[in-house]
């Protein structure tokens, strides 16, 4: 049996297809109320002005420059801090507890504390997710260093590689987990922005754009917001398996 | 041939914790031969190899190559992992040149040695590929050049076609055969299928259970190049009754 024609290239659509179905289906029948629910075409319409011109697309870039700043604030520590304690058992071993236990706090329960340190500034919520987002980074960069093949390093060392030729490979070894550390800190990083931009002395970003709509009553603005985080956290994401899969080709292979 | 032996252990001792596996362990090797190292599971036969080769550290005695030490000799070495001991980040062609990098010769001489090698061996896969593009026997073959390369003075190999299907340990056994027709390196293999112990080697060396001695050295002159032929020839089958005697003993023991 053969179909008429191809519906393969079709079927990623299904879901993004039935959701708006529902949504429509929800606001029409007045399941949800249409004050609390805006259809998805006024949605689309307050994204289209807050984009155009409007503040939404400002608060995007500024949430994406906060995003960006820890994520690379937090490879700039995770990552040797990380091989340091790959390289060295003992000093994982010792450390271990307290990187998990920290790994394991929400990064959000800590941010008064760094509101005390900091002060009420753009760095603190730049801080609070490079904190959460290095601890991410420093885990699995140690994880990946210490399940370096012994044999690859082996073989190296018979074929007379040296101590410095020997790390490059512990190195490259590590790069796969290094990017699923990337990754999953990239995702900390966006939800502890958007968290502590919701809250005390901030003016922008995408947080912040969704809990004044909220408080403004502003339902298609707050959805767009939602949305341009959503879009945001995928295209994050997105990005780094594109590298990802440039880099470390063999990841997983 | 030379009645000098290549390989002399002498006084040889390892211990793993509190397991004796080597106990003041002596052996010749001659030089020209393929030997094959056969012996009950847990008898130390890549333990041996790993000795020999200066993989891992000895407890006590000398091994010796024409009065060196190994340090002093080029060894290749083929391990049973090839997914775990080839550079999944470098191309086949990468993975083969990488010892002559610390052979200090230029870029040029690399790639010729390299191509000469291929030409020799008469190999017919595409070496632009990723270790991880190949099959298993492909990418052992990569393996088995990257030792050759070098030109080494003798070639160890721990169950190098265990991780194959038939079909391609066939193949192997083949390409090694004729490596060692072309070369006459003295070469050591750990085998633990009987046939294919015999079947490759020039003298068949059986093993104790630990701690470990030489059951018996048994010698297989049958011409090269063999062939399925000689899996039924009187001399073959007479040879691998007797090992599968000597074995068979020392299990029983």
């Amino acid at each position: 049996m053969s179909p008429r024609w191809n519906a393969e290239p079709f079927v990623p659509l299904i879901g993004i297809v039935g959701l708006l179905g529902l949504w429509y289906l929800a606001v029409n029948t007045r399941v949800i109320d249409p004050v609390l629910l805006p259809l998805p075409t006024d949605t689309a319409k307050a994204a289209w002005k807050g984009f155009s011109g409007g503040k939404l697309g400002v608060d995007f870039l500024i949430t994406l420059q906060r995003t960006g700043l820890a994520i690379a604030l937090a490879s700039a520590i995770g990552i040797p801090v990380g091989l340091i304690l790959g390289a060295s058992e003992k000093l994982y071993r010792s450390l271990e507890f307290v990187v998990d236990f920290f790994r394991s706090t929400p990064a959000t329960a800590i941010f008064p504390l760094f509101l005390l340190l900091f002060g009420v500034d753009d760095k603190t919520k730049i801080y609070v997710a490079t904190f959460a987002a290095a601890l991410a980074i420093i885990f699995n960069v140690a994880y990946g260093v210490m399940n370096a093949r012994k044999t690859r390093l082996l073989a190296a060392w018979l074929m007379g590689a040296r101590r410095h030729q020997i790390l490059l490979i512990v190195l490259l070894e590590s790069f796969p987990q290094t990017f699923i550390g990337l990754r999953t800190g990239v995702s900390l990083a966006l939800i502890v922005v958007i968290v502590a931009e919701m809250f005390i002395g901030s003016k922008d970003g995408l947080g912040n754009s969704i809990f004044e709509a909220q408080q403004m009553f502003e339902m298609p603005a707050m959805y767009a917001a939602i949305f341009a985080s959503g879009a945001l956290g995928y295209g994050l994401n997105l990005l780094f398996r594109v590298i990802e899969k440039r880099v470390v080709h063999w990841s997983g292979k | 041939m030379s009645a000098r032996p290549h390989i002399t252990v002498r006084g040889l001792t390892k211990r793993f914790k509190d397991m004796v596996v080597y106990d003041k362990f002596d052996l010749d090797i001659p030089r020209g031969k393929i030997i094959s190292v056969f012996g009950p599971n847990g008898c130390g036969k890549s333990t041996l190899i790993n000795l020999m080769a200066g993989l891992i550290p000895k407890d006590g005695g000398e091994i010796l190559f024409d009065g060196f030490k190994v340090e002093d000799v080029r060894i290749g070495y083929v391990f049973q992992n090839y997914r775990e001991a080839l550079f999944p980040w470098l191309r086949a062609r990468d993975n083969i040149e990488y010892p002559l990098k610390f052979m200090k010769l230029a870029k040029a001489e690399r790639r010729r040695r390299v191509e000469a090698l291929v030409e020799r061996l008469g190999v017919r896969i595409d070496l632009n590929r990723y270790p991880y593009e190949m099959s298993g026997g492909q990418q052992q073959l990569v393996s088995i050049m990257r030792a050759l390369v070098i030109d080494p003075e003798v070639l160890f190999l721990d169950e190098p076609f265990s991780a194959l299907d038939y079909e391609m340990t066939l193949f192997m056994r083949e390409q090694l055969q004729r490596v060692f027709m072309d070369t006459g390196t003295t070469t050591m293999i750990v085998s633990h299928d009987l046939e294919e112990a015999v079947y490759v080697a020039d003298e068949i060396l059986l093993l104790t259970r630990a701690p470990t001695n030489v059951a018996d050295l048994v010698c297989f002159d049958a011409p090269r190049p063999r062939t399925d032929a000689t899996l039924s020839q009187p001399d073959f089958v007479r040879v691998k009754a007797h090992s599968l005697a000597v074995f068979q003993r020392e299990v029983r023991r």
